[in-house]
């Protein structure tokens, strides 16, 4: 049994090597193509060095952000990179932190999966001189340097019943589709319209009579639009502040006898909704833009490394066509308002 | 005829290879000439790589697949597999996230949360040594459940408020070395397993159950104890493996080391260790370890994404379970072999004239 591999596999112990001779001869190509730029980098000395971490790759989402990164980096003369895992999980960032302190980079952007999990990794890079910005997912306020927020939750619990005012004529009622029962975001920005509705006189004549969960699962948020319409027969408006679940109610408007008579709105992005804007179902919704949020994170990230900020409380800094930000209280920078899509400016978005 | 003339001659060390190559033309030389190579290569290669961090972070990213491929190593030679641990890491990372949540200290949480590995490595070896249903079924069928179990307990909240001390412990290095503390028990883990496999008549008895189960069984091997002591060690060292994790990243979630067991398969095959059983030994599989963690280091080095480091990793595992056969299948054609009819014969290293004796035989 033993005596016919033995040959075999010495060979298989050669070929092997050959094999590693081609992987090597793959990592040779890109380490040029990479040393190349590097070299750029850091023989440059002053040269700034950008590192962007989202959650992970693919997503459409995060290309638009990193886009907007890009452009800023061209803008500032910046050596920007992307880099990331294949799935959001916290311990595949953390080997591209671990990276970026090994690589001395002057500065990482990320999107953070956990805001616990990271902060050892991110302590060692910013002790190897990081520059760290979290944007989109903030992490522990101490351990990163800036947090880039794309919206408070009160701009977006505010938002949404502007929106939904503005559909409805400013009375009727109104539902909400939410995630799941306990889900944190959308639990703060119920509460907060719930707030609102009773404090604002204007929306007196608004009167929110349900909400349900779609666990942001397709099918579930579009049965629970179907069963919130059968039990509202007066029902006037839907708010969905997730993106799962606008676009599962859209479907169900869009195909049923409520396309137009009742509005929705909520949190959705273009892609999803561009269909439902185009068609009628949807007037209007909500969201930052990504792109200006990974723009400012850069311009952020820069105003660090070249110290015109230190990431204290009332610190201000350019950043390029969006005009001047001051840091907030914790290290914060908000983008602002969320942003509202509708059918004139949808087609300019792709995420 | 001559096959009875012959036989008394017949011993090992007539007929097998000088020790030396015995030694050295294996599979797991092999791995261990390719893993330096690539570390060679990459520190002359690639910025960085050879920067103060990288060793540590590198054991400390292979640390949890160190751990789980030593028993993963045992129960792949019985020709079994375990694609549970991923699930039981997690499993544990959340029983330790929730009882220290709940009070409990963590050494404590940490001891509960190994017997929970420990009693889910029975539950596979129960079904799959006494049972007897297969260990494909059988741990995919536990991958979901316990990783269901995991996620069910926590939701996808993370715990992670856990004792600076007990963190630090899973993160710092010894003494003034760049190697990361959990060495210390891995190197007491990989010792046991080395003995136990390499040096005990268990270990020889996993080997006979590789190559053919019944046969062992009747040369007195019990080949369900056998099986149920490997899934028990593999329960509690993917256990340990959760708890290093865990407290790595300060964070107990359900989704904890989701797809390490891929990891950890990859790496004992690409190590030289058979997936149909019987053949492969641990320090092939611990370089294997190293040599993927050594490539995806030095491509995260270089910039290069995720993917491409998979498609290399992925290239390297299929080649080296196909070459062995290609080459095994190719040798079989050569023309040297002088006598095809009689291979038995065509053991023996005896000289010419033998071998032509032996042709004459057959050809009569």
């Amino acid at each position: 049994m033993k005596f016919p591999t033995r040959k075999p596999t010495a060979l298989a112990a050669l070929l092997l090597t050959a094999t590693f001779a081609f992987a090597g001869c793959g990592s040779d190509d890109g380490g040029d193509g990479g040393s190349g730029s590097d070299g750029g980098s850091s023989s440059g000395g002053g040269d700034l060095s950008i590192t962007m971490l989202p959650k992970n790759l693919g997503n459409a989402y995060f290309d638009t952000s990193t886009d907007g990164a890009e452009k800023a980096a061209d803008e500032l003369g910046a050596d920007f990179e992307e880099v990331g895992p294949e799935t959001g999980s916290p311990d595949a960032q953390v080997s591209y932190i671990n990276t970026v302190a090994q690589q001395g980079k002057d500065a990482l952007i990320i999107s953070a999966n956990d805001p616990d999990a990271l902060c050892d990794a991110i302590d060692e890079a910013r002790s190897a001189d990081v520059k760290v910005v979290t944007f989109d997912a903030d992490t522990n306020p101490d351990c990163r340097d800036l947090f880039i927020n794309q919206a408070t939750a009160e701009g977006i619990a505010s938002k949404q019943l502007e929106l939904i005012a503005d559909e409805i004529g400013g009375s009727g009622e109104i539902a909400i589709l939410s995630a799941s029962a306990n889900a944190t975001n959308q639990n703060a920005w119920i509460d907060m319209m719930e707030k609102e509705l009773a404090d604002n006189p204007d929306y007196a004549d608004i009167k929110l009579v349900d909400t349900v969960y779609g666990d942001d699962e397709d099918q579930k948020s579009f049965d629970q639009t179907e069963a919130l319409l059968q039990n509202h027969p007066d029902l006037k408006g839907i708010i969905s502040p997730t993106t799962v679940g606008i676009a599962a109610a859209a479907r169900y408007l869009s195909d049923s006898e409520y396309k137009g008579k009742v509005a929705l709105t909520g949190l959705g992005t273009p892609n999803q909704m561009r269909e439902f804007v185009k068609d009628g179902t949807v007037g209007s919704f909500a969201l930052w833009n990504p792109g200006d949020l990974g723009y400012l994170a850069t311009y952020a990230a820069a105003a660090l490394v070249d110290g015109t900020i230190s990431g204290e409380e009332g610190d201000s800094f350019e950043a390029g066509e969006l005009g001047e930000f001051e840091v907030g209280a914790d290290g914060t920078v908000l983008l602002g308002e969320p942003f509202t899509f509708n059918a004139d400016n949808i087609d300019d978005f792709d995420f | 005829m001559s096959t009875t003339t012959q036989a008394p001659a017949r011993t090992y060390s007539a007929y097998s290879a000088p020790l030396w190559q015995r030694l050295l033309l294996t599979r797991e030389t092999a791995v261990i000439a390719l893993t330096a190579a690539v570390i060679l290569y990459s520190i002359a290669n690639v910025p960085n790589f050879d920067g103060p961090l990288t060793i540590k972070f590198l054991l400390q990213d292979i640390a949890p697949i160190l751990l789980i491929a030593l028993p993963m190593t045992l129960v792949i030679i019985t020709g079994e597999i375990d694609l549970s641990v991923a699930s039981i890491m997690g499993l544990s990372s959340v029983l330790l996230g929730v009882l220290h949540e709940g009070g409990m200290s963590v050494p404590a949480a940490a001891l509960l949360a190994l017997l929970a590995g420990l009693a889910c490595g029975a539950l596979n070896g129960f079904l799959i040594a006494y049972v007897g249903l297969p260990s494909l079924a059988v741990t995919i069928g536990t991958l979901a459940l316990f990783r269901g179990i995991a996620v069910g307990l926590l939701g996808t909240k993370a715990i992670t408020d856990f004792t600076e001390k007990w963190a630090d412990l899973a993160t710092g290095t010894i003494g003034e070395t760049k190697i990361p503390l959990v060495m210390i028990p891995f190197a007491v883990l990989a010792i046991g397993f080395v003995v136990l496999l390499h040096f005990s008549t268990f270990g020889r008895g996993v080997y006979d159950i590789g190559l053919n189960d019944e046969a062992a069984h009747f040369t007195g091997v019990d080949v369900a104890r056998t099986k149920m002591v490997l899934f028990l060690l593999s329960g509690v060292v993917s256990a340990l493996a959760g708890i290093y994790f865990t407290l790595r990243f300060g964070s107990a979630r359900g989704d904890n080391a989701t797809g390490y067991e891929l990891q950890v398969i990859a790496a004992v095959l690409l190590g030289g260790v058979s997936i149909f059983g019987g053949r492969g030994r641990l320090h092939g599989v611990l370089a294997g370890v190293v040599l993927i963690g050594v490539i995806s280091s030095a491509l995260r080095l270089e910039s290069v994404t995720v993917n491409v480091t998979n498609i290399i990793v992925g290239l390297l595992l299929v080649a080296s379970v196909i070459l062995p056969n290609v080459l095994a299948a190719a040798s079989s054609r050569l023309p040297r072999k002088a006598a095809p009819a009689a291979p038995r014969e065509s053991h023996t290293h005896e000289n010419a004239a033998s071998a032509g004796v032996t042709t004459r035989g057959s050809d009569s």
